[in-house]
């Protein structure tokens, strides 16, 4: 059996707590996560696309240019253009701007106040705690995209209102989640005597129990940005998303796949790869993501 | 390559052909089938039942058949202009007595509306004051088209009398419009003027059964139409199908048949490759016009250089070339259905602001105007209605014209309902998609639309001097006269105050099943649509 001498001395402290080099750390998670690594590298491809849209490419997303419409993937335009002349690749190119603007918005902050009001819900109990979680079944009992398309038919289409519309149903589904780690830290020890303390319940929430609930948290956000990039595309398919002519999948797959899906089928088959490309992406890092945070999981 | 252009070219001869022979062969020499439901596709939503206040396809397609009208076009020749025919009068057509200031319509016996109740003069009349002399607060979209009617009357049972304030030559017309469906006086007495908004008593050839709102309405035959042997079919169901894509395949599938509005040159080229012989085309010139309505109630769209400037900008003879491969739009034109004798002349058209062909002169003189009025890189509201067709395609092409002159413009596009709640009651917007689309060809009283005071006008201006002109117009009796006249409102109305601006006309294109017989394609997607001439050849 070990023994932990009970203390250390400074360099053998360091030593300990030494981070190994950044790059054997990312070829030893690589090793032991592969489909992650992959799904990372789509997502790393993605932000690198958004980020950079303005260099990438030469076209303007959204400027007609007639003469070229409906050209077929050439070496000029390597994915071809759509009915307007525009280049198909730059629209993807902006597109994953719109597709991560709104997937990392909605993610965090559905994550965020769900975090937040799934440990306070943990934290206080009894009735405060029954009452929300029945008002979080009722959110929970409509299906993502309907809560969605009810909420933007509220509110009307636009970016905005999109991120609107995806991120309400998101919060009861993150703080149920959240909710259950947390009720299991609020039983333990430390609570009780941050309580004894006189720490208030802001202080207890937020600097006790919320740090010990990250990794299911980190888990929801990484499987919400994928499922809000396949909503806001759904939402853009429907006419009820983001409008033209701004570059957003959703809203080429819908201009493309009804009329040129015969005579022109690259014009709904790209950005139909694209959201295929970017959700599947996120889901494998956000498996990967559970798996590392939470070794538990990776045998079921 | 050229395989390909060969077979395409030999599919679309095969459909013309088809189609020539089916526009031949329609009439009434062939052995007409009875029997059968016509099942149809309609693109948009009905946000009422009531004729007399909606504009839209969406509630023609599916409720015209439950009603009859005082006259209508011929359904054997609905492309004249001048062919009327009666439908619950009697005899031929009047001609005006008293100078031209007076019709006597005699109205049919025996007529009977769906609920049992007997039609008399009395029923036309209380019809024609609900369009022409509604009461305050009660919309009607053709008001304007009856400016020359004095009074209706009912001397007895089954006589109607128009008196005019001068005659008219577009009176005749106006009465053959679509939507001026007859109702019953005991239902407006008893029920007030909202009751058609939900509910349907007709006496056309179709009794109502069901609406499914979002999803059908389902008519069967009445058995006691007053047109002896009509209907052929034995009912209808319209399918409501508001993306293009489903009312393509639905056709292609034979879950319809027709659609009536019209589909794209795409969508008909894949028709017609697919199924061959199965589908038949018919063609025909639009009598519809897209515009933009900039709200005149709002600044600074009500600054005459920023209304030049949005004009200024728009491209009409190079999207006229390409937006035709992929709309349902074709022509440049002004007020008056392109084809008209009334219809500007391309040398005229070019001397209207924002018709000219120098597209970087006009530009540039529209970012000075802009300048001038204080409105560069104005950011702008652009309502539009969630149609595929011609709307959204037309909405984006003037998005990017306008974005060529530094505006910055946000398209804000919503399903039917809101959207016409937006343009008519709300007003909340800066600039909207709007449309004038008429039935019968009717110059002088289609081109009400551009009168601030007409009921289907929504860019909140008045503007008296056009109004003077078009009174003048409707009492101009040569057609010499009407041309010079319709010339001045044009350039008023388009070029020195630019109260609209037109895109494009439409054009029509009907692939349908080629065992649907007995209808002929006519320039308005509004006429011809009782479907009491239509019988299935199966």
């Amino acid at each position: 059996m070990a023994v932990i001498s009970e203390s250390l001395a400074e360099g053998e402290y360091e030593e300990l707590v030494q981070t190994k080099p950044w790059l054997e750390v990312t070829v030893g998670l690589t090793r032991q996560y592969p489909l992650g690594a992959f799904g990372g590298v789509i997502v790393v491809v993605m932000i690198f696309m958004a980020v950079f849209a303005d260099v990438l490419t030469p076209y303007d997303p959204e400027e007609n240019a007639f003469e070229f419409m409906l050209t077929a993937p050439n070496l000029e335009y390597w994915m071809g253009t759509d009915q307007f002349g525009r280049d198909i690749l730059t629209r993807l190119i902006y597109g994953s701007r719109t597709a991560l603007f709104v997937g990392f918005s909605c993610a965090f902050i559905g994550a965020i106040v769900g975090l937040v009001l799934g440990v306070a819900s943990a934290y206080f109990g009894g009735r405060f705690d029954l009452i929300f979680q029945r008002v979080m079944d009722v959110f929970m009992a409509f299906p993502l995209i309907i809560t969605a398309m009810a909420i933007v038919s509220i509110f009307g289409t636009g970016t905005q209102n999109v991120i609107i519309a995806i991120t309400i149903p998101f919060i009861p589904r993150c703080a149920r989640v959240v909710r259950s780690s947390a009720l299991a830290i609020r039983e333990i020890p430390y609570v009780d005597a941050a309580r004894a303390l006189g720490y208030t319940h802001t202080r207890i929430i937020l600097r006790h129990m919320t740090p010990n609930v990250m990794a299911p948290f980190l888990i929801m956000i990484s499987a919400f940005v994928g499922q809000a990039i396949l909503l806001e595309a759904s939402l853009s398919y429907l006419g009820l998303g983001v409008q033209e002519p701004t570059p957003a999948w959703g809203l080429m797959l819908q201009g493309g796949a009804e009329e040129y899906a015969e005579s022109a089928p690259w014009v709904a088959i790209w950005p139909g790869v694209a959201i295929s490309l970017a959700v599947f992406g996120f889901n494998l890092f956000g498996d990967a993501l559970r798996d590392a945070l939470d070794p538990k999981l990776r045998s079921l | 390559m050229r395989n390909v252009y060969s077979k395409l070219a030999l599919s679309l001869a095969l459909g013309a052909g088809f189609a020539l022979g089916a526009v031949g062969t329609a009439g009434p020499a062939h052995a007409i089938k009875k029997g059968g439901i016509l099942n149809f596709v309609v693109g948009s939503k009905i946000p009422s039942y009531d004729l007399h206040r909606e504009t839209t396809f969406g509630v023609i397609h599916p409720i015209r058949p439950f009603y009859s009208l005082l006259i209508r076009i011929n359904p054997d020749n609905p492309s004249s202009p001048t062919d009327f025919i009666c439908d619950l009068c009697e005899g031929a057509v009047p001609k005006g007595t008293d100078g031209g200031k007076t019709f006597t319509f005699k109205i049919r016996k025996g007529v009977l509306f769906h609920n049992g109740e007997k039609l008399t003069a009395a029923d036309i009349v209380a019809t024609y004051k609900k369009i022409i002399f509604p009461p305050e607060g009660v919309p009607s979209a053709r008001k304007a088209f009856f400016k020359m009617v004095d009074s209706v009357t009912a001397p007895d049972d089954f006589t109607v009398v128009f008196k005019l304030k001068f005659p008219s030559g577009s009176f005749i017309p106006a009465v053959a419009t679509p939507f001026n469906i007859v109702v019953s006086k005991q239902d407006l007495d008893k029920h007030g003027y909202n009751w058609h908004k939900k509910n349907i008593n007709g006496t056309g050839a179709f009794s109502f059964v069901q609406h499914q709102p979002g999803s059908f309405v389902e008519g069967k035959r009445y058995d006691r139409y007053h047109h002896a042997g009509k209907p052929y079919l034995d009912g209808f169901k319209a399918i409501a199908a508001p993306k293009m894509a489903i009312r393509l395949q639905a056709i292609r599938g034979d879950r319809a048949a027709i659609e009536f509005r019209g589909f794209p040159p795409k969508a008909r080229d894949d028709l017609v490759k697919a199924l061959g012989d199965k589908i038949t085309v018919q063609e025909s010139d639009w009598n519809c016009a897209l515009f933009y309505t900039p709200n005149q109630g709002r600044k600074p769209f009500n600054d005459v250089r920023v209304k030049k400037a949005l004009s200024l900008a728009v491209d009409r003879w190079g999207g006229a070339k390409y937006l035709s491969r992929i709309a349902i739009v074709k022509t440049v034109g002004g007020v008056v259905f392109p084809k008209h004798p009334l219809a500007a002349t391309k040398a005229e058209l070019l001397k209207l602001t924002g018709y000219a062909t120098d597209m970087k002169a006009n530009r540039a003189q529209a970012k000075k105007l802009l300048a001038e009025a204080g409105a560069s890189g104005l950011k702008i509201d652009f309502s539009n209605r969630g149609v595929d067709q011609p709307y959204k395609v037309v909405g984006t092409w003037l998005v990017g014209q306008w974005k060529k002159i530094g505006l910055e413009v946000k398209q804000r596009v919503q399903p039917s309902g809101p959207f016409y709640a937006t343009l008519r009651k709300s007003k909340d917007f800066d600039i909207s998609i709007d449309f004038n689309c008429q039935s019968v060809i009717n110059p002088i009283a289609d081109v009400t639309k551009f009168l601030g005071s007409a009921g289907n006008n929504y860019g909140s201006y008045e503007d008296q001097t056009l109004e003077d002109i078009y009174d003048k117009l409707l009492r101009a009796a040569k057609e010499s006269d009407q041309r010079v006249l319709m010339r001045e409102f044009e350039t008023r109305a388009l070029s020195d105050q630019v109260h609209m601006g037109i895109t494009l006309w439409w054009y029509k294109i009907n692939p349908h099943r080629s065992y649907v017989k007995g209808w002929k394609i006519a320039p308005s997607h509004y006429l011809n649509q009782s479907l009491d001439q239509i019988w299935l050849d199966k």
